[in-house]
């Protein structure tokens, strides 16, 4: 049976539920598990539930090199930009240790992050970096946007035989949604159709897809029909969901909260130009944040992120420009 | 482990063979720039000099230990019963090698022999020789991971959080730093505070309240001594030990760096073309572990010169066939490329 959840708490049965499962995944990071009270400490015991200190090289090296002798570590980051202290674990070593021995060794691991907290949390917590990550071979990267997607990519993630970046959104942490019990995993590289239509294709991820589905609602009334499309992994990428939703539609809006030149936006529009240009009856039109660090006062946040009315006005610049070509 | 007196003649012999063995794939390795020129591509280290402290340190292990080494990564798996003829047909780039032509001189592994990979970027496999200690320590194998790093690495944030929290979470783990004085071309008196002030490098052990010694590396008796009883410690639960390990680098830090098609070979040692310390040089030759051992155990009694001459042939003949195996062994086929990406 469903039951419905908040998406932090849908993430976190997953990881539960993964380590009843099997004994080798192990769960640590900082500031989680300080006291004897901690629920997942109490379940799993101290062995496979442990506090690091900050120390981000130390936390993801020692994820590489105990995935690599039989473990599958999860690492909880808390922050997607906390990784960047550690980079070269993420991209220089997890992904390319198993290729550089021939297909010798095995990186299972989950480096798990939250990212974009549009809440006032400045220049430094509240970006969005898994551009970075994404054309990495041998990474994977998993951007749930609902709970049934945290549960799902969470469960395919720790399962997976390959280094996994887990990326939640923080200003979704308390949305609630209906979760499936049990065994639900979610095979990576699938795009999931979040809202049908006709008339135009919206891609976007986590928070975004929220700000999407809300600005198809407004669009609903004026009659435009828009197809909003999650890819749910950026890595790997499911452009032909999207592709086929062009043929269908004509036109793409793409909504990314990353800066224009570091967006996973970016990369999905070169792939659409490339296969599917055929189909577009307009320009693509990329909606991101502006070319900013994020600010920290209200206003000034608000004007450089993406928002409803933005993706509204790209939508209907998109639908003016194929009807002055007609 | 207990002390050196319990090394009997079979060991004694095993470990010079194993030393002997190490030299002599070094020397192929060395002598292929010349003799098989453009056959190795990019950068390649040697560990000749470390023969003594690599040998005296793994004649410490049990069968299932891993062993982590830095990228001049050649001497321990041959050690650890790992093929030379595969190995040195990795450094050839050929389908036969070790990794299959994937990952070349800086990144041999050999998981079968508990050799489970190596990074080519300074201090990170610390942190992942920490890793393979958590993984000891959570499915409470018995295993002791030997962590094996030059002076270089010991000056990275991966040695300090790392020790940290393998001090904290007591994990099974020996920390071997090998001083050979010179980080890639930077001496270490430029570099390190501990020796800037005139203390051992083994000082930094106490920073994370861990036990620290300094032993000489050019001796495998010693070296054997103070690894096992850190070994011991570590595998009663103790937690881990940082031994410093002072040899000298034979060889300069890689091959020249040349863009093809100008040949690449070894330059001279930096203590030579960078400083200027010829005297320094030859002293550390002077002093190379080889013939010392030797002479020792034929000093010793252990075995007569004709033994040791056989070890050595043998080690020659054995080496001679890995770089044939090499070069008989066909290039990768080109589409192979996108194999081995995920798993």
């Amino acid at each position: 049976m469903p039951r419905e959840m908040m998406y932090a708490e849908a993430t976190a049965t997953a990881i539960v539920e993964e380590m009843d499962r099997d004994s080798s995944v192990i769960f640590y990071g900082q500031n989680m598990a300080m006291t004897d009270r901690d629920p997942m400490l109490k379940r799993f015991g101290k062995n496979r539930v442990r506090i690091t200190p900050i120390s981000e090289t130390a936390e993801l090296g020692i994820a590489v090199g105990a995935a690599i002798t039989g473990l599958r570590p999860i690492v909880e980051l808390y922050m997607s930009e906390f990784m960047l202290v550690a980079f070269d674990e993420v991209i220089n070593e997890a992904p390319r240790l198993r290729y550089m021995s021939g297909g010798q060794v095995r990186v299972p691991l989950v480096f798990k992050a939250g990212y974009g907290f549009a809440a006032g949390w400045a220049g430094q917590h509240s970006n969005c970096i898994y551009h970075a990550m994404m054309g990495i071979p041998g990474l994977k990267v998993a951007i749930p946007s609902t709970p049934a997607d945290a549960k799902g990519l969470m469960k395919a993630a720790i399962r997976d035989d390959n280094p996994v970046v887990y990326l939640h959104h923080y200003m979704l942490t308390i949305d609630k949604g209906e979760v499936p019990d049990g065994d639900y995993v979610i095979p990576f590289g699938v795009a999931d159709i979040k809202r049908a239509g006709t008339d135009v294709t919206i891609v976007a991820t986590g928070w975004m897809v929220k700000k999407s589905l809300a600005a198809a609602e407004e669009l609903a009334k004026e009659g435009i029909s828009a197809e909003v499309i999650d890819p749910r992994t950026l890595a790997p990428l499911d452009i032909k969901t999207i592709l086929d939703s062009i043929a269908k539609t004509g036109r793409l809006v793409l909504v990314d909260q990353a800066t224009r030149h570091s967006s996973a936006a970016a990369i999905i529009a070169s792939e659409v130009a490339e296969h599917g240009f055929p189909a577009l009856k307009a320009p693509i039109k990329m909606v991101t944040s502006l070319d900013a660090t994020i600010p920290y006062s209200e206003p000034l946040e608000n004007y450089v992120l993406p928002n409803e009315e933005k993706i509204v006005q790209a939508v209907k610049s998109v639908l003016a420009k194929q009807a002055a070509a007609v | 482990m207990g002390s050196q007196n319990e090394l009997g003649k079979d060991r004694l012999t095993w470990m010079y063979t194993q030393m002997a063995r190490i030299r002599e794939f070094e020397e192929r390795v060395k002598s292929t720039f010349l003799e098989h020129p453009g056959v190795m591509r990019g950068h390649t280290h040697l560990g000749d000099g470390a023969e003594a402290s690599i040998v005296g340190a793994l004649a410490t292990r049990r069968e299932d230990d891993p062993v982590m080494p830095s990228y001049r990564c050649h001497g321990y798996p041959i050690v650890l019963g790992t093929s030379p003829g595969a190995m040195m047909a990795e450094i050839y780039g050929r389908r036969d090698g070790l990794c299959k032509g994937f990952g070349g001189s800086m990144h041999l592994a050999d998981p079968a022999h508990h050799f489970p990979g190596t990074s080519g970027i300074i201090g990170q496999s610390i942190a992942q020789a920490t890793g393979a200690a958590l993984t000891a320590q959570v499915k409470n194998s018995g295993q002791v991971v030997y962590c094996f790093f030059g002076d270089g690495s010991s000056k990275q944030g991966a040695f300090y959080e790392s020790l940290n929290l393998a001090a904290v979470w007591k994990l099974p783990i020996v920390y071997v730093l090998e001083n050979n004085e010179y980080q890639a071309y930077t001496h270490v008196g430029l570099e390190d505070a501990n020796h800037i002030a005139g203390d051992p490098l083994s000082k930094k052990a106490q920073a994370f309240s861990i036990p620290g010694a300094t032993v000489d590396g050019t001796d495998p008796l010693v070296v054997y001594e103070e690894v096992g009883k850190a070994v011991d410690r570590a595998r009663s639960g103790q937690g881990p030990s940082l031994i410093e390990s002072k040899f000298y680098r034979l060889s300069a830090h890689g091959n020249a760096i040349t863009v093809p098609p100008v040949p690449t070979q070894f330059p001279e040692h930096e203590a030579i073309e960078v400083y200027g310390r010829k005297a320094e040089y030859e002293a550390a030759r002077a002093n190379d572990p080889l013939p010392r051992f030797r002479s020792t155990l034929l000093n010793q009694g252990v075995f007569p010169e004709a033994d040791a001459r056989r070890i050595e042939d043998s080690a020659r003949a054995e080496m001679d066939a890995a770089v044939q195996f090499a070069l008989a062994s066909p290039l990768p086929a080109p589409e192979d490329a996108l194999k081995y990406v995920y798993a």
